[in-house]
């Protein structure tokens, strides 16, 4: 029998201009400086005194088709057809006529849009895909997000932080998510629990053996039949096992946790780029609205507003007033679980006498 | 008409409060598809359970060895057969979008279109990976789905041990703090690769990040195997007119607490005009008739401080190019590493230039094939191997910009010192 004729893919890249707003191809390289004159609109000027704006607005990312023509619906009507997309999911419409900004503005509030997320704003979450699409969730990052930036709504569309605020969930250790001035991310508790009957089938078992980052497992024989045993002493509990062997389930509907991380800063302005570091967890995976981090979260970010200065990001902030500040001023709890242990962690301790009182 | 919904009184809970929300996004594609119907009934099943049930598999076009990110539920009745039957499959394909992700709305109406007819409706824009989730599909429509959006001019992204998609930011498009052509950079490098990226050969993931400016909007450093960081070796441009503006509108105070204390690198001086120093190396910028903003670029790092501060006053310089960091990648498996500067800086200005990108780069994948253990990011490699064997590997010359501080311990074998002077010396000559 005949095979299916298939079609051949046709790789490339495509031209690297071909959607860009025709202000934009017409500045290309060629802008001058740009100001903000409110929260969620930036105003760049080029040598040339073209001018244009562009107008930010948030969404929930994981958008139905309707949302998506909707959003091109404005930028039809507003924007001369063209929009972009910020990293933290954020959609842009540039416009090249001032008298446009505040009519576009008011469409996409009327549509549930919030303007805002530029500047010195808490901006939308870098998330990742959780319970909707991912094989190894440990919770679901859309949902701790929307209730996340329900609770952050005025502070994404105001400008009233010492500085810029990016956040980040992620679903399991792996830190999807990526690095955030305040990040929420799962942390499990129990080692995993092995289905000794489905290993020899599903997993190869060496590439598990090397996946470990503790050499906690090694190959046995379970009930007559090959399969893995993790030394439960070893074991960190960070579920990196578990993509390359599903029978090792790490996700515990009870004994998993999320946990909080602050400071991480990918900028170089001022101090190189940080790592975001823990200084929460234990806090139950309660959907669907999961307030106890929600409520975390805030705390953190209010103690930050009322007293960082002017420029300071987080990392920033806790570099001036000290950990121990931190801890009082938000009132968390330092436990001996922060005080790291991983290579290269005694230059995380503090070898000086540099103490605050 | 779809059929009846399921109750969903968890997810009903996530269309309450301001923020736009995916679940009432999936109620109306439910409305339609019978597959939505079901997938909402499969989330709610992990709300409830607190658990997810998307197992992984085998799904592809023909041609490609990845880009698909099969999914098979695991939510089954007593018989094996899937509760949810309709959302038994929600394979994601990924596609690489446009640098700086601008799009026209034709594009993105033609996306809604393919995705409505052969997959679920849904589409994240974007994945942390940078590509364009398009999200839900069943095995039998994948293939029909990606011929028309391959038609469409669109090419797929990457998964598994490959190259994966790249991300540029906004950059020269938009932004006056950019440092090279981000786009050209992005597509001519992903460009070499789409080998790589479409048939997963390598020993891990590899991926590329550009960032016009020390900002780093694209998060490169963090999170790129190879970071691509706009910056300039000339002084910074100052705009005399904009600084008088910028200084009327913010007085002293905010110029000595905001601008002058948090240099890191103590760079900047209020002066009398008239006693800035004339050294090559200086800028100014003037605050009023009298007083100017010094700065001494020999001391600058270019992180992007005061550029941010007084926009507009202070900017890029004119000799711009890229700094090049290596090694970026998050926990697995040996904890997060940052990138490191392997080359401090490389001219992007010409085509050539962008042409000797595109050949460290290769010469960097090249190395990272041969070299990296299986499942052993360009990072974790380097830290096992040591810098200067990586260095070596790829043919790149030690600097003084590499290191925070020369080695604290001296734990090393230090016999060919005379070698390496010679060979410095002799390239110091050369040079001059």
């Amino acid at each position: 029998m005949a095979q299916p004729q298939m079609r051949k893919p046709v790789e490339y890249f495509l031209d690297n201009k071909k959607y860009l707003h025709p202000k934009f191809a017409a500045n290309y390289g060629n802008w001058k400086t740009h100001d903000r004159p409110r929260p969620g609109v930036l105003h760049h000027v080029s040598n040339t005194g073209d001018q244009v704006w562009s107008v930010r607005a948030g969404t929930q990312r994981q958008m139905d088709v309707h949302t998506i023509r909707l959003l091109c619906d404005i930028a039809d009507k507003f924007a001369e057809g063209r929009v972009r997309f910020t990293i933290r999911s954020n959609i842009e419409y540039i416009l090249s006529e001032e008298s446009k900004v505040a009519p576009l503005i008011a469409e996409l509030e009327k549509n549930g849009f919030p303007v805002g997320g530029t500047g010195n704003s808490v901006s939308m979450v870098a998330h990742t895909q959780g319970w909707l699409h991912c094989d190894i969730p440990g919770t679901d990052a859309s949902g701790v997000v929307k209730s996340m930036m329900d609770a952050l709504y005025d502070e994404f569309k105001n400008e009233e932080m010492p500085n810029r605020v990016r956040l980040s969930t992620s679903c399991c250790e792996i830190n999807c998510g990526g690095q955030a001035d305040i990040a929420v991310i799962i942390q499990h508790t129990k080692p995993p629990k092995i289905n000794h009957d489905l290993v020899a089938n599903v997993c190869e078992r060496p590439a598990v053996v090397a996946r470990c980052p503790v050499a906690a497992i090694r190959p046995a024989l379970v009930n007559g039949k090959p399969s893995l045993e993790v030394d439960e002493k070893k074991c960190i509990c960070c579920g990196a096992c578990y993509p390359p062997c599903p029978p090792m389930q790490i996700n515990d509907p009870e004994h998993s946790k999320l946990a909080i991380w602050v400071g991480g800063k990918n900028s170089n302005a001022r101090s190189k780029p940080t790592f975001h570091k823990m200084v929460a967890s234990g806090l139950p995976n309660n959907a669907p609205r999961w307030p106890e981090v929600n409520e975390v979260v805030k705390r953190i970010l209010m103690a930050y507003k009322a007293d960082a200065r002017p420029w300071e990001r987080m990392a920033d902030w806790i570099d001036r007033i000290g950990w121990p500040r931190f801890f009082e001023k938000t009132d968390l709890p330092f436990t001996k679980y922060m005080i790291d242990d991983w290579r290269g962690s005694r230059y995380n301790l503090n070898a000086s006498a540099h103490v605050r009182f | 008409m779809a059929k009846q919904p399921h109750a969903t009184p968890m997810l009903d809970q996530l269309e309450t409060g301001p923020w736009p929300s995916f679940v009432t996004g999936l109620k109306r594609l439910a409305k339609d598809k019978d597959y939505v119907v079901d997938l909402l009934g499969h989330l709610e099943h992990s709300y409830k359970t607190r658990k997810g049930y998307w197992k992984g598999g085998t799904v592809g076009v023909f041609g490609y060895g990845g880009g698909v990110i099969p999914r098979f539920t695991e939510i089954k009745d007593e018989k094996g057969e899937p509760t949810f039957k309709d959302a038994a499959e929600f394979h994601t394909i990924r596609i690489m979008p446009p640098p700086g992700m601008h799009y026209d709305t034709d594009t993105l109406r033609k996306f809604c279109d393919i995705w409505e007819k052969h997959g679920s409706g849904l589409i994240a824009l974007h994945g942390q990976s940078g590509d364009i989730m398009l999200q839900g599909c069943t095995t039998e429509n994948v293939q029909k789905a990606w011929d028309e959006i391959n038609e469409m001019g669109f090419d797929m992204g990457g998964a598994g041990p490959a190259v994966r998609t790249a991300m540029s930011c906004v950059g020269a498009a938009r932004c006056e703090q950019s440092c090279y052509d981000e786009a050209q950079a992005h597509q001519k490098i992903v460009n070499q690769f789409l080998d790589d990226i479409h048939r997963p050969a390598l020993p891990y993931k590899f991926k590329f990040k550009f960032s016009g400016c020390g900002n780093d909007c694209m998060n490169a450093i963090q999170r790129a195997d190879m970071a691509v960081i706009g910056t300039w070796r000339d002084n910074i441009k100052t705009d005399d007119a904009l600084g008088k503006k910028w200084f009327a509108k913010h007085g002293m105070n905010e110029l000595v607490n905001d601008v002058i204390g948090m240099c890191p690198t103590r760079a900047l001086q209020i002066k009398d005009t008239k006693d800035v120093r004339k050294d090559a190396h200086i800028s100014a910028v003037a605050l009023n008739d009298t007083q100017s903003l010094e700065i001494d670029n020999k001391d600058c790092v270019r992180c992007m401080h005061c550029l941010n501060v007084m926009t507009g006053a202070l900017n890029v310089g004119n000799d711009k190019g890229a700094t090049i960091l290596v090694g970026g990648h998050s926990h697995l498996k040996i904890g997060a590493t940052m990138g490191t500067v392997v080359v401090p800086f490389i001219s992007l200005k010409k085509d050539e230039d962008y042409e000797q990108l595109v050949e460290l780069a290769q010469t960097m994948i090249d190395f990272f094939a041969e070299n990296a253990l299986e499942h052993e990011r360009t990072g974790e490699m380097i830290e096992r191997i040591g810098l200067v064997n990586f260095l070596e590997g790829v043919g790149l010359d030690v600097d003084a910009n590499m290191v925070t501080n020369p080695r604290m311990n001296p734990y090393v074998r230090t016999d060919g010192w005379d070698e390496e002077v010679a060979k410095i010396n002799a390239k110091k000559k050369a040079a001059a």
